[in-house]
């Protein structure tokens, strides 16, 4: 076997329901997932997937919701046995260990982290993060330790004794990655580690996670439904169709330029709105006050008539100058001032009105201030403000998950089975 | 065919009576062990009530419920117990609780590893599910007859009936509660190489721990119940002082006795409702 692969998937099946042997035959002839439902009562979730992980790559499985993608990873660490088909991992199988072996693999060779983080709300963040040593049987001490440095990889120092209900999402799911990352894992399972938190914690999630990678180099298998997550975090992407089977692999290059079929053409065709919108749709026209005509008196009045707190302020031949706020302003006009000029905040962000609004995101999160819109000459057009950009980003995101996912599936079938 | 000739074929009153005398005869030694148990325990917490001065039982209690309750709670458990003490009825309410509070050990001993036990195999579930209904519609006095008739007459029996009355809610809820344990929270116990053993303490059982105290509140609340029923076999305390009341009309001693009940389960219920608050905060 190639040294460089970590994990090979050699035509796996996961297929759901009381007689999952009888759904062969028809997989072999073909028929599609509904129609072997109707007929064996068996639901086909991973179908035949084949495909080599190398080491210290990030490997995106992508799909919608019912590819199988959540089925496939957990394949991988066995929390669901597949039906058919071989998983090495350094060239073992997983398939084939005993119990023993298995929760050795489970402890020390790779970890996961779950969409909705899967922390136990009874323990602080700490002991959350310790957990795995924990059950590993390692010391208190040790592991303690352990936990502490990996508290301070995702950035959560001054957080160990919270309670994780104290935290916000996308610090809970810190928390998880601290816990996968603490036992220093070869394989990072992620599933969909990143979809329950809101686009902009998302994203920063995903660059933070890009740094820790460089950092780190490990193995990492990231289950997404979000194409731009597949194409920013992976190495390579697998792309899984509706139906269970594997529909393209490859670079994010190679699945953008040359989609396989259909299927992967019709996505790659809806890359990320905001990357293709602009600041133009989204920009407004605000009031702006000149100098020198106008001073204090008039940029209060005009913040307080709108009710902003802030305002732009231009020449006369509409170039942007600077910044005011209203306290400043206020405190100027009291000393009876009459130039604005020494309060202007010049420590702005400008956006062209072809700047897409992807490329606003990083920056709406770290002004208190509107972005200025200008042209190339530098001259005022309007403003752009923070709630409008997020609006536009989680319009573009909110339908992209439906409720149904696999385990819930599998969880309806063996429920059908009790009621028998 | 007439309904009493169809009774002597179907004489199911006959079988339930059969199994009885067999185990009687048979199992007398079983019986005396567990008799001898049972009374152990509840002369050992009856002791351990009645050890220290009535008052500074009473300012035990309300510290307990102002410390786990809330103040108003201490206050009422202050004035109640006071109130009980004054009514002279303090030796057959702490008679009461140590039935209650041996019944509900023992209770809690034999539900809580059915409830895991049910909650991890189904089989188990379907199972316990429709004995736990039958030992939960069944009327409470029809327990008195085979508990008399294996353990005689006395406290014994009437424990015997009020822990086997007051199970139900601890395996079903303890059932429910692990159960109900999200489940990215047991594949997480699992991806991390956690045994069933492991999974069950670190995480499953920490995690119910709410559901699984909504359920042991239930069972101390059914068992206060019973033991004032009880007293119809000799049981003693307060359900004596109320069969009391009954046989001999003694309306005065009848109302005290009901009224010393009542503050008895308030304060057990309120303690017990609090303590599973305090789980479940702890557990968010």
């Amino acid at each position: 076997m190639d040294e460089n692969v970590k994990i090979k998937v050699e035509n796996l099946y996961k297929i759901f329901g009381p007689t999952p042997k009888k759904a062969f035959p028809l997989i072999e002839k073909g028929k599609d997932r509904t129609e072997i439902l109707e007929k064996t009562g068996n639901v086909v979730a991973v179908r035949g997937v084949s495909f080599e992980i190398k080491k210290k790559e990030t490997f995106v499985i992508m799909g919608l919701s019912g590819s199988g993608k959540s089925t496939l990873i957990r394949c991988l660490n066995r929390l669901i046995d597949s039906t058919s088909g071989q998983i090495y991992i350094d060239g073992k199988s997983i398939i084939d260990m005993e119990r023993e072996e298995l929760r050795e693999a489970r402890r020390y060779m790779m970890s996961m982290v779950f969409q909705h983080f899967g922390l136990l709300p009874h323990r602080t963040v700490v002991n959350n993060v310790e957990f795995g040593l924990e059950i590993g049987g390692m010391e208190k001490e040790e592991r303690n330790k352990k936990a502490l440095d990996a508290i301070e990889l995702v950035g959560l120092k001054g957080y160990e004794n919270s309670m994780p209900d104290e935290l916000s999402g996308g610090m809970q799911q810190r928390v998880g990655l601290a816990r996968a990352l603490a036992n220093d894992p070869e394989i990072l399972l992620m599933d969909e580690a990143f979809s329950a938190l809101d686009p902009l914690i998302r994203n920063q999630m995903q660059d933070e996670l890009l740094e820790l990678q460089a950092k780190m180099h490990k193995t990492i298998v990231f289950i997404t439904h979000d194409l731009d997550e597949a194409l920013k975090l992976g190495d390579r992407i697998l792309i899984l169709g509706p139906d269970g089977t594997s529909r393209q692999l490859g670079t994010p290059e190679e699945i953008l330029s040359e989609p396989a079929d259909e299927y992967v053409a019709k996505f790659v065709e809806k890359v990320d709105k905001t990357k293709v919108i602009t600041v133009s749709s989204i920009m407004r026209k605000a009031p702006v006050v000149s100098i020198p005509k106008d001073g204090p008196g008039a940029a209060s009045r005009t913040m307080e008539k709108n009710g902003i707190s802030s305002i732009f302020v231009v020449d006369t031949d509409r170039y942007l100058k600077g910044l005011a706020r209203i306290d400043d302003t206020v405190k100027l006009h009291k000393k009876k001032e009459r130039d604005l000029e020494p309060i202007l905040v010049r420590d702005i962000y400008t956006a062209y009105e072809d700047t897409p609004i992807y490329d606003l995101l990083a920056t709406a999160m770290s002004t208190k201030y509107p972005i200025a819109v200008i042209d190339k000459e530098y001259r005022y057009k309007g403003i752009v403000d923070r709630a409008a950009i997020i609006n536009e980003v989680s319009e573009d995101t909110d339908e992209t998950e439906s409720p149904m996912n696999f385990s819930e599936m599998e969880e309806g079938i063996s429920n059908k089975d009790s009621d028998k | 065919m007439d309904s009493v000739t169809l009774h002597k074929i179907f004489d199911i009153g006959g079988v339930f009576e059969a199994i009885i005398d067999w185990l009687t005869e048979n199992l007398s030694v079983v019986f005396d062990i567990i008799a001898d148990v049972i009374d152990a325990l509840l002369t050992g917490f009856f002791n351990v009530l009645m050890f220290p001065h009535a008052f500074i039982m009473i300012a035990l209690f309300a510290a307990l419920a102002w410390w786990i309750a809330k103040k108003g709670v201490g206050i009422f458990t202050l004035v109640g117990f006071f109130l009980i003490y004054a009514m002279n009825l303090w030796e057959a309410t702490m008679e009461t609780l140590a039935l209650v509070i041996t019944s509900v050990f023992i209770a809690i001993l034999i539900a809580i590893p059915i409830g895991i036990w049910a909650s991890k195999k189904d089989t188990v579930e379907a199972i316990v599910r429709p004995i736990l209904d039958f030992m939960q519609t069944l009327p409470a006095f029809v327990y008195l007859i085979p508990a008399v008739l294996f353990f005689r007459l006395g406290a014994v029996p009437g424990v015997v009936a009020t822990l086997i009355f007051s199970m139900p809610p601890a395996v079903r809820l303890t059932n429910l509660g692990i159960r109900q344990v999200p489940k990215e929270i047991k594949e997480a116990s699992q991806s991390f190489g956690a045994t069933n053993r492991q999974m069950l303490l670190k995480a499953e059982i920490p995690v119910a721990i709410p559901t699984i105290m909504a359920g042991v509140n239930q069972t101390i609340m059914l068992a206060l119940s019973m033991v004032v029923i009880a007293g119809m076999i000799g049981a003693g305390g307060l359900g004596n002082e109320v069969l009391k009341g009954i046989t001999q009309l003694k309306i005065d001693l009848g109302f005290e006795s009901g009224i010393a009940i009542v503050i008895l389960a308030i304060f057990l219920d309120r303690v017990t409702q609090a303590l599973g608050v305090a789980s479940q905060k702890q557990a968010e």
